[in-house]
């Protein structure tokens, strides 16, 4: 569990994290979004205790993360940017942060398969791809079986079968009853992984609720409609629907009417449909939505990913 | 807001994990320090650099003449090495440091330690340890390989002569400990060209400036710098500003420990 209260971070005049309250649950997989800039990375980061906030506290399973005598058992992390030297092999990398944790070399190199770099692990980091790098930051988060799982951007770089691999592992994780916080721009990515989504901007919180909430939260459901006879049924429907937009020849979608409502309204006026189906809303629509509202979002600077 | 058992005790752990302390910290930095080619091409130029040096100041000065300066002849002459020495120990005490920095590892380091201190412990031990090892007995090689040369031609020093094998032993000591303020020096600059540059601009370049430029006040002043109050330990000639060998020991692990006191002080008070 990953509890934080009234978490204030400023970096000279900037204000990056904003009074941010929120509780990521064990047992479900929780989505971290947010525009660039909106303070994601520096939460990560002072989850980790990387940086101190300047007001608030955030704590893992009870406590400060830097108060744990098992810091990587409690959180196995992948911060966005790279923390690895690119003179050293991947598994000289693993074996260093292991022996902290007294994890022997077995380990290790049990981890170096999971993550599928035991062809290379024996590489100097420095010649890895993107996708590599991201493999062995995820090798690193697992290295002590940890409680909480904290990814920015775990999906960055990697092949589809990677991408696979990741969504297997949280919903497994989170399933064994695990904490996992992860941030993601990919929207259809994370509506297929997380189950919960914490939503900031600005550093401030706008959203704090289920997956299936934030998506209906979009607003008005569309219905799409076709019919030979689409001009009588757009006369009919203007009464009802907000907006009736045009697709295709005797296509329509309708805002603003159920698919039941139509199909009545079609019906008593005796019009032939030929389809009639609700369009579910996205994630990324729901997003698109709630970060255009708050206003001021898309001209702030770039200061989170900016920072160091 | 739905609450959850606590997750930990119901989960059966396949991974054995200790808690995090200085010894494991120590281990974890050695694996670290070994694995980097630069630390030991560092270290391997130290060394190879002090015998080279040991022998070519031995052959130059095995016969006396009015042409060598005191310096040349002395018994520490041949150990003058050390020059280049406290350069690459230096570059390795600050890269040690610094490199975490600048290429992030800091990140995944105090994400596995986020007590912090920790690790400036176990760097602090590492390096010292590392340097000491190999730097002493080079030291060792570099003296009475320079002393053999000079020994064909006259009579030179040997380690059982009063006070030379304090200056050989002293030059290890030396080293490290001008390490250790490179690693400081990393410590509280994090960048690697702007650590560098102040490590150089304490070691060499104050004390010169102040030694110089700036009168007897000056040279008063130059004297208590790490490297001038070192090297009147390492040095077997005295001049009017420099310290006595042992007070001059006394202010270089007083500069080490101020500089290693205020490393932990900012890793304490600083984001990473």
């Amino acid at each position: 569990m990953i509890e934080a209260q009234h978490l204030t971070k400023r970096y000279r005049d900037e204000i990056a994290v904003d009074d941010l309250s929120f509780t990521v649950q064990p047992g479900v997989v929780t989505g971290f979004l947010g525009p660039n800039g909106a303070g994601k990375s520096t939460t990560m980061r002072m989850t980790l205790g990387l940086d101190a906030p300047n007001n608030g506290t955030i704590t893992v399973n009870g406590r400060p993360f830097a108060e744990h005598t098992h810091p990587l058992r409690e959180v196995g992390a992948l911060l966005e940017a790279r923390g690895v030297h690119p003179g050293r092999s991947a598994r000289n990398h693993l074996l260093a942060l292991a022996a902290t944790a007294g994890i022997g070399s077995a380990r290790v190199d049990e981890v170096i398969h999971m993550v599928g770099l035991s062809d290379v692990a024996a590489k100097r980091v420095g010649a890895f791809s993107l996708g590599m790098g991201q493999r062995l930051g995820i090798a690193s988060a697992l290295l002590a079986d940890p409680d909480v799982l904290l990814l920015d951007e775990p999906v960055n770089g990697l092949d589809p079968d990677g991408v696979r691999w990741i969504r297997n592992l949280l919903r497994g994780f989170a399933d064994e009853g695990r904490t996992v916080f992860l941030s993601s721009h990919l929207m259809s990515e994370m509506a297929l992984t997380a189950d919960h989504v914490i939503v900031i901007g600005r550093g401030r919180l706008l959203r704090d609720q289920s997956m299936a909430d934030f998506i209906a939260s979009a607003g008005a459901t569309r219905v799409r409609v076709r019919s030979p006879q689409a001009a009588s049924l757009s006369d009919i429907l203007h009464r009802h629907a907000t907006t009736i937009t045009v697709i295709a020849d005797g296509t329509l979608d309708v805002d603003g009417m159920t698919s039941d409502d139509i199909g009545i309204a079609a019906a008593g006026a005796q019009i032939t449909l030929l389809e009639l189906a609700t369009q579910a809303g996205s994630l990324e629509e729901a997003y698109m939505v709630l970060t255009e509202q708050a206003v001021d979002l898309h001209t702030h600077t770039i200061r989170d990913e900016d920072h160091r | 807001m739905t609450v959850t058992a606590p997750t930990a005790p119901t989960r059966q752990r396949v991974v054995e994990s200790q808690p995090v302390t200085v010894s494991r910290a120590v281990v974890s930095e050695w694996i670290k320090f070994r694995t980097l080619r630069s630390s030991a091409f560092m270290l391997a130029g130290a060394c190879v650099g002090m015998v080279a040096i040991a022998m070519i100041v031995g052959w130059n000065t095995r016969t006396i003449s009015a042409a060598l300066d005191p310096e040349d002849i002395v018994s520490s002459a041949v150990l003058q090495g050390y020059y280049l020495g406290q350069l690459l120990i230096g570059a390795l005490g600050v890269l040690f440091v610094s490199g975490e920095y600048s290429t992030g590892m800091i990140r995944s380091t105090m994400s596995a330690v986020p007590q912090r201190t920790p690790v400036l412990a176990a760097k602090t031990i590492v390096f010292v340890t590392v340097t000491s090892v190999t730097i002493i007995p080079c030291c060792v090689i570099a003296f009475v390989s320079g002393q053999a040369i000079i020994s064909h031609s006259r009579t030179g020093y040997s380690l059982s002569d009063p006070g030379v094998l304090r200056l050989v032993l002293g030059t290890g000591l030396y080293l490290a400990c001008i390490g250790l303020i490179g690693a400081a020096c990393g410590w509280l600059v994090r960048n690697t060209p702007g650590a560098l540059v102040t490590y150089f601009a304490i070691i060499l370049v104050l004390p010169g400036i102040f030694g110089n430029a700036l009168g007897n006040l000056g040279k008063d002043i130059a004297q208590y710098f790490p490297s001038e109050a070192g090297r009147s330990f390492v040095s077997s000639l005295q001049t009017p500003y420099t310290l006595s060998p042992w007070t001059g020991l006394t202010v270089l692990i007083a500069w080490v420990a101020m500089g290693l006191a205020m490393s932990a002080l900012s890793l304490r008070a600083r984001d990473i």
